[in-house]
């Protein structure tokens, strides 16, 4: 046994306190960040796919909807907001995937037991994809901006945060399957695969749906996202007191409530 | 620290089938006891350790851990609980020493001070050096010990382990415990901890409580156990079988002797106290002119308590788990067939009764024997 290096480890040397909600947030938060900090690569590999779409699919798109003139504001004005919705979806809907390993090594476990409050764990995990996408977006933006692309600052700040409220709500249904799904773990892919591209095509994001059949455009009036894809190319447009913005910050506010409230409701009944 | 009365857990399987995980238990722990829950695979001990730490909600009965039922007030309980679940609470993708900062914070230190109990831990749970390591990267002893690093931050009064050493060698099991009892000194707390260990739960915990399909079928310290339930076994080996005969009769007189047994030359007996009885008989037999060639006295491990209660032996409950309906505990670790501790042996005229302690138990609470 090694000599008495160590301080008494006493209670009265360790002073704890209840921590606020923004705080325990917080924590979750700064503690899902610091592995991608330490690996920026994670970060650099993130922005392969949006680059691709702009690249790929973007002057496809403008070729062949060049002649039904959805694109008088340019292509790009258009295209950029989806983009970056688009990899929000990607990124908030596998924050379940992360919990997922934790779940099976015993790291979420531990975090239960301490007094985090439940929300905050939703919200600091759903968090956590907003700030690799924030580098991501000032990334696509400043690419973007040579072929054409107008930035309106304010309405881009804006158009962040309204992604983050949303981000929070897809986050936290993705935390609710995997641990719906904790049994089958492969369930998690297939459930997430089989809503996301329906609910990401339903919302015009990747395609105008007014050429589209009718009961397209019924489904994408019942879609959230589809106010958000809407009230997004407003902000970026500068547009920032527009009617779709105000249908966006009620659709991605719902999101929110819908996630969290689902998710909480998931995790309290896990213990049953 | 702990009071727990009636406390049940079932799980519906499907319409028709329940598997009762635990049923009815009272358990009750006192301030700085250290007490042990003993079971086979399936037992019902995670299941139990999982409703006093607030992750799974009781189907009946109640549990107070540290003045809070985990019920109604399942945030005070975790405020004052330290936990170590079975598997690794430290984030593999993370690394060390920020684990353990961010769990300080989140019991409310603040950084500098989150970090100062950080290094302290690391230092005496002998991790300094691997602070900085990636938890992946870690060593399976040096993961644990930094899981119980991390149920340690918030200096807890309580602090649970649930099958601490499972899939540890030897070697990392006893490094674990020698920290345990270390931190245990400068800092007084209470501990409860699962194992399927015997010789763990004999050697670590004051208090041994013996649970088989959701029951708790013994509890006592594990000298008292072995006593009461057990007993001590005696073997001599008689000059001739005519001798032996004698010797017997003699044998059948100790105290507390039964399942008196000839064979040949050797005779074999369980007895209350071996090391007491083996020179007795030997003067005895001296004075009586009958030829005593070797004698032995066997101290009684937790398994012999568990055979004498259920009548199955632990380790064999391990390779079959009881028969389905009583308990499909959810029970994930890798089992290892559990070391035997060594029999304390004896030789005419050497006391080796060094864990001989009589009277150090009063209480003997067999609730019910299978």
């Amino acid at each position: 046994m090694s000599a008495a290096v160590l301080t008494p480890a006493t209670s009265a040397a360790v002073e704890t306190r209840e921590v606020s909600w923004a705080r325990a947030t917080r924590l979750v938060l700064a503690r899902e960040l610091r592995p991608v900090l330490r690996d920026p690569f994670s970060v650099m590999f993130g922005l392969i796919q949006p680059l691709v779409f702009l690249g790929l699919f973007g002057p496809l798109l403008a070729g062949s909807l060049r002649a039904t003139g959805a694109f008088d504001d340019g292509v790009w004005q258009w295209f950029v907001p989806s983009i970056l919705l688009m990899t929000t979806l990607f990124g908030t809907s596998t924050t379940g995937s992360n919990l997922q390993m934790e779940m099976q090594t015993g790291a979420d476990e531990r975090l239960l037991v301490t007094p985090l409050p439940r929300s905050a764990q939703l919200v600091g995990r759903a968090l956590k994809e907003m700030v690799p996408l924030s580098a991501q977006a000032v990334i696509v933006v400043a690419v973007m901006v040579p072929f054409g692309f107008r930035l309106h600052v304010a309405g881009a700040v804006l158009g962040l945060a309204l992604l983050a409220v949303l981000g929070v709500g897809i986050g936290s249904l993705s935390y609710a399957l995997a641990i719906a799904v904790r049994k089958v773990e492969w369930m998690f892919w297939v459930v997430q695969q089989t809503l996301l591209f329906p609910l990401l095509i339903l919302s015009g994001l990747l395609l105008p749906l007014e050429s589209g059949p009718r009961w397209m455009q019924v489904a994408a009036d019942l879609n959230p996202l589809a106010y958000v894809v809407e009230a997004e190319r407003a902000l970026f447009a500068g547009d920032l007191a527009s009617a779709a913005v105000g249908g966006g910050v009620v659709a991605a506010l719902a999101t929110a409530a819908v996630g969290l409230a689902v998710g909480v409701r998931t995790i309290v009944r896990s213990s049953d | 620290m702990i009071r727990t009365s009636g406390l049940t857990k079932d799980y519906v399987v499907s319409r028709t089938q329940t598997t009762h995980a635990v049923r009815g238990l009272d358990l009750s722990v006192d301030d700085g006891e250290m007490v042990a829950l003993l079971g086979p695979n399936g037992a019902g001990k995670t299941t139990t350790m999982r409703m006093h730490t607030t992750l799974l909600r009781p189907t009946a009965g109640t549990a107070t851990v540290a003045g809070h039922d985990v019920v109604e007030h399942p945030a005070r309980v975790r405020r004052h609980l330290g936990y170590v679940g079975q598997g690794n609470g430290a984030g593999h993708v993370q690394r060390a020493v920020d684990e353990l900062i961010s769990q300080g914070e989140i019991y409310g230190l603040d950084r500098r001070a989150a970090r100062r109990r950080a290094e302290e831990l690391l230092t005496g749970l002998g991790l300094a050096e691997f602070a900085r390591r990636k938890v992946s990267e870690l060593s399976g002893g040096q993961r644990r010990r930094l899981d119980v690093a991390l149920g340690l931050v918030h200096a807890p009064r309580l602090l649970v382990l649930d099958e601490p050493t499972t899939g540890l060698d030897p070697h990392n099991r006893a490094n674990l415990w020698e920290h345990v009892h270390r931190l245990r000194a400068e800092h007084p707390m209470t501990i409860l901890l699962s194992t399927h260990y015997l010789d763990e739960a004999d050697s670590e915990a004051q208090r041994v409580v013996v649970v088989d399909r959701g029951r708790i079928i013994a509890d006592d310290t594990a000298d008292a156990l072995k006593r009461e339930l057990a007993g001590d076994t005696v073997a001599f080996r008689a000059g001739s079988t005519s001798e032996a005969g004698r010797l017997a009769e003699m044998v059948a007189r100790l105290a507390g002797a039964r399942d008196v047994v000839v064979q040949g030359i050797a005779v074999r007996a369980t007895v209350a106290d071996g090391p007491a009885a083996v020179p007795e008989l030997v003067r005895a037999a001296a004075v009586a002119g009958v030829a005593v060639l070797a004698a032995e006295a066997t101290r009684p491990t937790l398994d012999d308590v568990f055979l004498s209660l259920t009548g199955r032996s632990l380790r064999e409950s391990e390779d079959a788990p009881p028969d389905g309906g009583s308990g499909a505990e959810p029970e994930s670790e890798p089992e290892r067939a559990p070391a035997r501790p060594t029999p304390a042996q004896s030789t005419p005229g050497q006391s080796a009764s060094g864990e001989s302690t009589p009277g150090q138990s009063t209480s003997k609470n067999r609730k019910e024997a299978a």
